[in-house]
């Protein structure tokens, strides 16, 4: 039985199996249409974002040679910061996503791109796109629900541990690159299980210690000491610009599975899953964010989360244009196509958060008999 | 000739510590990635040239001038480049003959395309590029050249873009050191690339121009070159053009007992014919296998013990993405065919690409 199913209204009830495989298909489709019209002006784009951050990053950072002079610090600062976001959201993400692999550049590849994140490519390649992607909130095997830390679903089991997490959840958004490599190298299992000597794990964790070198060395040291007599206000600078970009991309990520009306699913709901199984599963497990053009491309388009999940090798700027589409889908098969301004995202998901900090209250959920199991295909 | 390694300590020079300070402020990215935003061109980056100029030379046929940038190391006339350029937002790559002189005055270096019927990069070169456009480059290699001391009597057979490596011959001033005679074929006299400079070095007495043109002529068979060209077994001979071309001339010059005077260029790319499953080699393990159409590489390449990385076995995660060195595979979510010729650089997904033909796989 899945978990959507336990509760009062199941929002799969109305699906045949074969209305499930149709929606698969139609999907299909949408990807299909889009891979073959996939080409220069989508080269174009990249290449536009990718030359326009650096620009921007550089030109920021010499700003902020003269941070001791308050408007030079006030717009290196936001320079940097908007600098940092668009790598890590729009570039960095999307292309160790694989989206621009088609392009063959080897300069703008998945297999040597490496980004402005104390995370080292390839171990958040692997616990994002093989696991996190693969197994979308499904408890117990996507470990971005919650991130191993807090209860984020209902059907988590409450620990004392959960008590403290709205206040995890805001340290985890002021560090969060560091909370995510923490995560890719899986270093809470490793410390649970005393398991810190795992050959595998050590070679990981001294990847991590080298990056975070690199890293502090740019951020915190070169560029400070490059700044002369500015070394104390370009370091704020740099570390300001760290927090926003951490706290920005922390708030993105939290919309994309934790505000209401995302569903998660059980472990034994994904065993002998169709193709059009895992589809509905992307669809019901993920929820965007409404907004301007600008406010999506600060998001490296996450705001299209529900399009990334079903597409996540698509190119980020088809997203917007394929969502009506997709949209379309939701209204003519009943599903919720969750989405809503940032604020009412970020607030919905932060209230969940702190709502599930305390056991389930008993009254919380009724039982109810056990629905058929449509997801399984076994009905 | 030898090379001897160096005993002593690396020195680390100041351009070094500059480079490594430089690294230190770009992390994670390079400075040349900085760099290749300003200047694509300069010394130690890797070989790119710009389009200067694209000259129509027939109606399906045009002459590209670049500028090459300050890694080039030159060439010697009847070499080739492969070159790189972005068709529909992908990389292609391909070889063309140098067409130009090695010592241009300008630094300059030409190559000529031939738009082939359904060529996705010949067209695009021929019809479509604009002078300004950034291209990838490799050095210069090939074998069809000259030998350092140029022989007293040469025969050209050309068929075709097969004309060029011989024209960057002959713009090297070989006409004037050697007896040269050229016999070209091309289906008119309007498609005889380089028609002009050709006639005019024949009326100047440089060369002997044997044009023939096959539309009104039909093809050249080798044997009508004991007419044309009578001495033409005493002659060092270059060929160049189409395959069933080059089979006929070497079939005739070894019967002749002469291989050692035939000097010949397949211009022509291998073409890859998809079909349905093949023999896959994983080239670094060294193992071969036979696949099927419908099973994935990485099945095939674990199933033979290959050590394949591996991810999500669905599509997504780009876990499993290897090089194919060359071959044809098919992705079995839409049935596009990749193919790819060495130094292509193409990745592809073992987890939802199947073998289309032979393919081998850098692994």
């Amino acid at each position: 039985m899945t978990v959507i199913q336990k509760k009062a209204v199941n929002p799969i009830a109305h699906l045949s199996a074969e209305d499930i495989e149709i929606i698969g298909k139609e999907l299909d489709a949408i990807r299909d249409r889009v891979l073959a019209d996939r080409g220069e002006r989508d080269a174009r784009y990249i290449r536009k974002v990718v030359k326009t951050q650096r620009t921007l990053e550089m030109s920021s950072r010499a700003v902020l040679l003269f941070s001791l002079f308050p408007p030079a610090w006030l717009v290196g600062t936001a320079g940097l910061t908007v600098a940092k976001i668009l790598e890590n959201m729009e570039i960095g993400h999307n292309v160790l996503h694989g989206q621009w692999d088609w392009m063959r550049d080897p300069k703008i590849h998945s297999t040597t791109w490496e980004w402005d994140h104390v995370s080292p490519a390839d171990q958040w390649k692997q616990s994002h796109n093989e696991l996190h992607h693969r197994y979308t909130n499904v408890v117990g095997k996507d470990n971005d629900l919650g991130y191993g830390i807090m209860r984020v679903d209902e059907d988590q089991p409450w620990h004392p541990m959960h008590l403290g997490q709205p206040l995890w959840n805001l340290l985890n958004a002021a560090f969060f690159e560091y909370g995510i490599a923490a995560y890719d190298m899986e270093l809470g299992d490793h410390l649970k299980q005393r398991k810190l000597k795992d050959p595998t794990f050590r070679a990981k964790a001294r990847a991590v210690g080298r990056k975070i070198r690199r890293q502090v060395l740019k951020d915190y040291v070169v560029h400070p000491l490059l700044s002369g007599p500015s070394f104390l206000s370009t370091l704020a600078a740099t570390f300001t610009a760290n927090l926003l970009r951490n706290v920005w991309s922390h708030s993105v990520i939290m919309c994309g599975h934790f505000p209401n009306g995302v569903e998660t699913f059980e472990k034994t709901s994904i065993e002998g899953e169709t193709r059009g199984e895992w589809y509905l599963r992307q669809m019901l497990g993920s929820a965007n964010i409404s907004g301007s053009r600008l406010l999506h491309i600060m998001t490296g388009n996450l705001s299209f989360q529900i399009e990334h999940h079903l597409f996540p090798d698509l190119p980020s700027n088809r997203y917007q244009e394929v969502a009506p589409q997709v949209r379309a889908l939701f209204d003519r098969y009943g599903l919720r196509y969750t989405t809503g301004p940032l604020p009412k995202q970020v607030a919905s998901a932060w209230w969940k958060v702190i709502r599930l900090s305390l056991p389930n209250r008993r009254d919380s959920r009724q039982p109810i008999a056990p629905a058929p199991l449509v997801t399984s295909g076994a009905a | 000739m030898t090379t001897t390694a160096s005993r002593r300590p690396q020195k680390v020079t100041f351009r070094d510590r500059l480079l490594r300070l430089a690294g230190a402020v770009t992390t994670p990215v390079l400075p040349d990635d900085y760099l290749d935003l300003i200047a694509p061109l300069r010394a130690g980056a890797p070989l790119r040239g710009r389009i200067v100029a694209v000259r129509p030379q027939t109606r399906d046929a045009a002459t590209l001038v670049i500028q090459p940038g300050r890694a080039w190391q030159g060439h010697t006339p009847g070499q080739y480049i492969r070159l790189g350029v972005d068709v529909d937002g992908v990389r292609q790559w391909r070889a063309y003959s140098l067409t130009s002189p090695p010592d241009a005055a300008d630094g300059r270096i030409s190559v000529t395309v031939k738009a082939i019927p359904d060529g996705k990069v010949s067209n695009h070169l021929v019809r479509r590029i604009r002078p300004g456009t950034i291209v990838h480059l490799d050095q210069a290699q090939g074998e069809f050249v000259l030998p350092a001391a140029t022989p007293e009597r040469v025969l050209f057979l050309t068929a075709g873009s097969g004309i060029t490596p011989v024209m960057g011959m002959l713009r090297s001033g070989l006409a004037d050191r050697a007896d040269v005679v050229l016999v070209h074929s091309a289906p008119t006299r309007d498609d005889v690339i380089f028609g002009t400079e050709l006639r005019a070095l024949a009326e100047r007495g440089a060369l002997r121009l044997v044009e023939r043109h096959t539309d009104t002529d039909g093809l050249l068979d080798v044997a009508e070159l004991a007419a044309l060209v009578p001495d033409h077994l005493d002659r060092q001979t270059w060929a160049c053009g189409p395959i069933g071309m080059l089979d006929a001339v070497e079939g005739y010059w070894s019967a002749n007992d002469l291989v050692e005077r035939l000097h010949t260029e397949r211009f022509r790319p291998t073409v890859i014919t998809p079909g349905e499953g093949g023999t896959v080699t994983f080239t670094g393990a060294g193992v071969t296998v036979e696949s099927d159409g419908a099973t994935t590489l990485l099945d095939a390449g674990e199933s033979a013990g290959v050590l394949m990385p591996s991810g999500c076995r669905m599509g997504i995660c780009f876990g499993c993405v290897v090089p194919l060195r060359q071959g044809a595979v098919r992705d079995l979510r839409n049935g596009d065919v990749t193919t790819a010729v060495p130094g292509d650089g193409v990745l592809v997904q073992t987890c939802v690409s199947a073998a289309a033909g032979t393919c081998d796989i850098d692994l």
